[in-house]
């Protein structure tokens, strides 16, 4: 079997990495990258436990191959917190005890920033439906709605904020 | 195995072509993955088709809409255009599995995936959607009801890709719909689905119209006779009931978990019954 050799994108580091063709991107990110926040929950991209963003698209990196990410750009749970500061999602998970095995966590992350990227003011069914393709058998779902809930909140702070900043400089 | 990503469907044609194995094209991966893990199939060549600009565009032609094989689920959601042409076919498609599915999944790869309850297709074949096909000895095109033939199996021959699908120019007063059912909100396979798609003449009298059913038969079926039983009226109690019975006629489900054949028999007519006044309004008729 030979190798794949593929040059491309995570977390904003240019990256390069040898796999099999029929590896999944899952099995990369997790075992030749060492980024281990994806998990592997079925396999089968049912449970969202594995999501990781590909050129801004929410994917189940298990049901990806890691030799279709040439060139691409992926991001990961790992590339959530902005160095030591914590993205606000993360916060309100904290805050809200969103989490209790952990395993489900990273999934809903990743799920959830995909969300407010394109919606940073989502309803709660919005923020149910977005989040439908994660499961958690731990907390139940209420909290998690919660947390992402608040989390667009502080976003939409931050993003006031600094267009506010950005305004007065440029005056 | 190997991992190929070519540039022209020609080329992806001729690798298929010349496979000596198990050969199988990967757009979306969301079925293909799943079944390379779980051992049903065991490829020596897969070919990413992802890479093709053919197949990589929604685009509006003097045909119609022309929608390339690896166009996923939330591109064709995000096309405006589209949307207010066809709703039912972009909302059928978005109804493929979760956002996670959605950022990979086509409606090719639905298509040629042969499920009978894959979501997208009732809607095309109402549509009268047509695929185009490139293979070693060319291009042809095909009505979208005639590739699947079996459950799991499609007309196409080796080395043959489906390069992209066109939903046909769109006349006036036109609208489609389509609805499934499953027994909770989503992320589910349909136990019955029903696609409409109608056009309306002078006052509102309906003047062409096709129904297809899925989950209902090994592949999705158009029923002319539902079609003929909604031509000419105006969606009145007679021909909904006309509608009812050419689709249950048109059924011969199998007895499973989901559903038995009586429950999916009558849930089929019910569906095609809501799915044509849903088409019927978005249409213009009252």
């Amino acid at each position: 079997m030979s190798g794949v050799h593929v040059s491309t994108t995570v977390n904003g580091d240019a990256t390069e990495y040898v796999c099999h063709p029929g590896e999944t991107l899952l099995d990369v990110l997790r075992n030749r990258l060492g980024l281990t926040g994806a998990k592997e929950g079925c396999g089968t991209g049912d449970c969202g436990a594995c999501s990781v963003t590909v050129d801004g698209s929410l994917v189940c990196s298990c049901l990806v191959l890691g030799a279709e990410m040439e060139g691409r750009e992926v991001n990961t749970v790992e590339g959530l917190a902005d160095g030591g500061t914590l993205h606000p999602l993360q916060d309100k998970f904290i805050e809200h005890a969103a989490l209790q095995c952990g395993i489900c966590t990273p999934g809903f992350l990743v799920a959830a920033k995909a969300l407010l990227d394109r919606n940073p003011d989502p309803t709660e069914q919005e923020i149910r439906y977005a989040l439908a393709g994660n499961l958690c058998r731990c907390t139940g779902y209420d909290k998690i709605v919660h947390a992402v809930d608040a989390a667009a909140k502080e976003v939409r702070k931050q993003q006031k904020a600094a267009k506010k900043a950005s305004g007065k400089k440029r005056r | 195995m190997r991992y190929e990503s070519p540039t022209t469907t020609r080329e992806a044609a001729a690798l298929l072509a010349k496979a000596k194995g198990k050969a199988f094209v990967l757009a979306g991966g969301t079925d293909l993955l799943v079944r390379m893990k779980s051992g049903l199939i065991d490829p020596e060549l897969i070919v990413d088709i992802k890479r093709i600009p053919a197949t990589q565009s929604i685009t509006k032609t003097a045909a119609g809409f022309r929608i390339g094989a690896s166009v996923p689920g939330t591109q064709v959601g995000a096309s405006a255009a589209l949307k207010k042409a066809w709703p039912g076919v972009v909302e059928a498609t978005n109804l493929i599995g979760s956002d996670q599915v959605q950022g990979r999944c086509t409606m090719v790869g639905n298509l040629c995936n042969a499920s009978p309850a894959a979501d997208s297709v009732p809607a095309l074949v109402a549509a009268g959607a047509k695929v185009a096909i490139v293979g070693p000895q060319g291009r042809r095109t095909l009505a979208v009801e005639k590739v699947v033939v079996g459950p799991g199996k499609t007309s196409l021959t080796k080395g043959e890709i489906v390069e992209s699908i066109t939903l046909p120019k769109r006349p006036p007063k036109s609208g489609d719909a389509y609805l499934r059912l499953i027994p909770r909100t989503e992320m589910d396979i349909a136990v019955v689905s029903a696609g409409v798609s109608l056009t309306l003449g002078p006052k509102g009298v309906i003047k062409a119209a096709r129904v297809a059913l899925g989950a209902v038969a090994p592949t999705v079926v158009l029923v002319p006779d539902a079609a003929k039983a909604i031509i000419g009226s105006k969606l009145g109690p007679e021909a909904l009931a006309e509608l009812t019975a050419a689709c249950e006629a048109a059924c011969n489900p199998i007895d499973d978990k989901r559903g038995t054949v009586e429950y999916r028999t009558e849930v089929a007519g019910v569906l095609a019954r809501r799915a044509a006044k849903i088409a019927y309004e978005r249409a213009g008729g009252k």
